[in-house]
């Protein structure tokens, strides 16, 4: 770096600390600014981890088709309310959309269970055996639900965490007891690993999985023999989603004969939809920050200019000198235009720090997950380092083109 | 021309709303290497606007100025710099030092502006306040010194770049009888030991003493150009 480029830097420092409340002041707008993108883009960013890590919990390609159409113009069933899946489009699904990796096929009631003295209210899901597969479930202990268990309608059981926790004593092993579920003795073959929450705010680990014959032919009742409350498909990738979402829709208004005019008797959601709702929440947030730091930014760079015109007020008779001692214009310019980064810089980076602090706190306090990232920081660092120069130049330009006769004589 | 200074016929017209003034009319003159001149006159008189112009800061309407045989009416902004920061030393009557920077940094400025490396800017003022008796007060801010040493300050930055002219614009306007003739001695100094050409402004006649010739300016006309013996030789 060149002599005249680093003492510039140097002394506009040294002026800044000269009049570190008239510099601090100024740079209230920068810092308030940047801490709050720092501060928001740090706590969105955690937000949508947390929504990401909810949307792998379910599966990312995991698609789920549910009886019943959403919306229907004139009278609305309701989603699931209709009897309209069965297992034979499960199985039917597969054979005619090659992109599925796997179906399954589930259905649902809230039951009574009973393990010796204590008893919980959970759902109790009939699965086919895929569906642990397809939802990526893990276990702490025990292992699937086979198909074998599902052809003989065995009284097998898979329990979560939240059922554990409310049925067992602290310690116990649940694997190889045996529980009652609507009376009716269950051998518990395995205890699934915890998912958390899902991205509904639902207890994914309060549920208990049985096979899908047992369900229907010992404790749900079934209506219609063979219908199911939803069918799970996946892909091997989550960008073959749509392209199979497309075949299953074909594929079951095919089979359920429905002319074209007529609305789907049912509903397919995958992950990424429920996701993008989330995120798409989150995002709005995220630009009304925006707008506001962007506001608190403009209103800071006003700052900067403002204290800039005055200072090159104050200065003209130093701006005449240096002219006359052989400034050129472009000298001038430098200089102010560093003096108008160096305000903007060091409010910058203090606005990163407050901002960094700002999300901790957040953390610490409400409990928020929160992730800065370095290209926000970098982002922040430059768009103040822009600011600056941005509304730097006109005062700059303006002490560059004053002339040097007048600015001596000027009291 | 082996002048320093060559002036040819300039005029000055400076336009102040409907009218033109005529700051300068015609004025013709040579400075030689090594001349201590004093320009005398009354304010309104032109001699400022002259002292502009030998100064670079300002170029003639009409009329030409040559400083070192070249031609500075046809020298743009950049290039006046330039000559202003290599062949001219400015003196103001009101010191002009940057406040709250110390006296070698004010003294380095010249320098700083030519892009001399650090080392080189600070050794070089030092010498430079070193020749208007003022070692030791190298971290002084002007506020710390008194008025005679802030000007003897300038005249150091003044100095430091080796120029062609010192240019000394009411030097002493500010300063007391005492302060007055420190200056004063320092500028003679300068002038018959290291023979820089010295172009002093004033209306003082006990100042234009010191020179050796006497230049009077008014209505913006050379009227008197003598050469005396100076009083204080």
């Amino acid at each position: 770096m060149n002599a005249f480029l680093l003492l510039t830097i140097v002394t506009a420092f040294r002026i800044l600390g000269r009049n570190r409340l008239r510099a601090g002041l100024t740079m209230l707008g920068i810092i308030i600014g940047v801490g709050a993108v720092i501060a928001m883009v740090s706590i969105g960013q955690g937000a949508k981890a947390v929504v990401r890590t909810q949307i792998a919990s379910m599966g990312t390609n995991v698609i789920i088709i549910l009886p019943g159409a959403m919306t229907v113009s004139g009278v609305r069933g309701g989603q699931g309310s209709s009897v309209t899946l069965t297992v034979s489009d499960a199985l039917d699904l597969k054979k005619r959309v090659p992109l599925l990796s796997d179906t399954a096929w589930a259905k649902r009631d809230v039951m009574q269970i009973v393990y010796g003295n204590r008893n919980w209210n959970g759902p109790v899901n009939g699965i086919s055996p895929a569906y642990l597969t397809i939802r990526d479930w893990a276990y702490t202990s025990g292992g699937p639900i086979t198909q074998a268990d599902m052809d003989a309608a065995a009284r097998v059981a898979l329990v979560g965490q939240t059922v554990v926790e409310n049925l067992f004593e602290p310690g116990e092993e649940p694997t190889g007891s045996t529980i009652r579920i609507k009376n009716v003795p269950f051998k518990v073959i395995g205890v699934l690993a915890p998912k958390g929450q899902s991205a509904q705010g639902s207890d994914q680990d309060d549920i208990i999985f049985i096979p899908f014959t047992t369900a229907e032919r010992k404790l749900l009742g079934t209506q219609f023999l063979g219908s199911v409350g939803a069918i799970f498909a996946s892909t091997d990738r989550p960008d073959e989603l749509p392209e199979a979402v497309e075949g299953i829709r074909a594929g079951l208004r095919a089979r359920h004969r429905l002319q074209p005019d007529q609305p789907d008797d049912f509903t397919i959601r995958t992950q990424v939809d429920i996701g993008k709702v989330q995120e798409g929440a989150g995002q709005t947030l995220t630009i009304m920050m925006f707008a506001v730091a962007s506001i608190s930014l403009l209103v800071g760079g006003i700052g900067i200019m403002n204290i800039l015109l005055v200072s090159v007020t104050e200065r003209t008779r130093e701006i005449g000198l240096r002219m006359a001692v052989g400034a050129k214009r472009r000298h001038i310019l430098i200089q102010f235009l560093i003096e108008a980064m160096t305000l903007s810089l060091v409010g910058g980076v203090l606005g990163i720090v407050f901002g960094i602090l700002g999300a901790r706190a957040m953390t610490v306090v409400a409990g928020w997950p929160t992730i800065t990232s370095v290209e926000s920081v970098v982002l922040s660092f430059l768009f103040s380092l822009a600011v600056g120069l941005f509304f730097g130049l006109y005062p700059a330009n303006k002490a560059s083109r004053l002339n040097p006769i007048e600015a001596l004589r000027y009291e | 021309m082996g002048s320093l200074i060559a002036c040819q016929d300039i005029w000055k017209i400076y336009r102040l709303g409907d009218v033109d003034v005529q700051a300068l009319r015609g004025v013709s003159l040579e400075i030689a290497q090594g001349e201590f001149v004093a320009v005398m006159g009354a304010s309104g008189s032109g001699k400022t606007t002259l002292m502009n112009i030998l100064g670079c800061l300002d170029q003639p309407s009409r009329g030409h100025y040559w400083l070192n045989g070249r031609d500075i009416g046809r020298l743009n902004q950049n290039e006046l710099a330039e000559i202003r920061n290599r062949e001219i030393g400015f003196v103001f009557q009101s010191f002009n030092l940057i406040p709250r920077t110390s006296a070698l940094e004010n003294v380095q400025l010249p320098l700083f502006y030519r892009g001399e490396p650090l080392r080189v800017q600070r050794a070089q003022a030092a010498a430079s306040l070193a020749r208007v008796g003022l070692t030791g007060r190298e971290r002084h801010y002007p506020a710390q010194l008194s008025g005679g040493q802030q000007q003897r300050v300038a005249i150091a930055r003044a100095l430091v770049a080796s120029p062609s002219i010192l240019l000394a614009d009411e030097p002493t306007g500010n300063l007391d009888t005492e302060s007055s003739r420190e200056i004063m001695a320092v500028l003679e100094r300068l002038n018959q030991q290291d023979r820089i050409t010295i172009v002093l402004v004033t209306h003082e006649a006990e100042i234009a003493a010191y020179a050796a010739r006497e230049l009077v300016v008014k209505d913006g006309q050379l009227v008197s150009d003598r050469r005396t013996t100076s009083t204080h030789a």
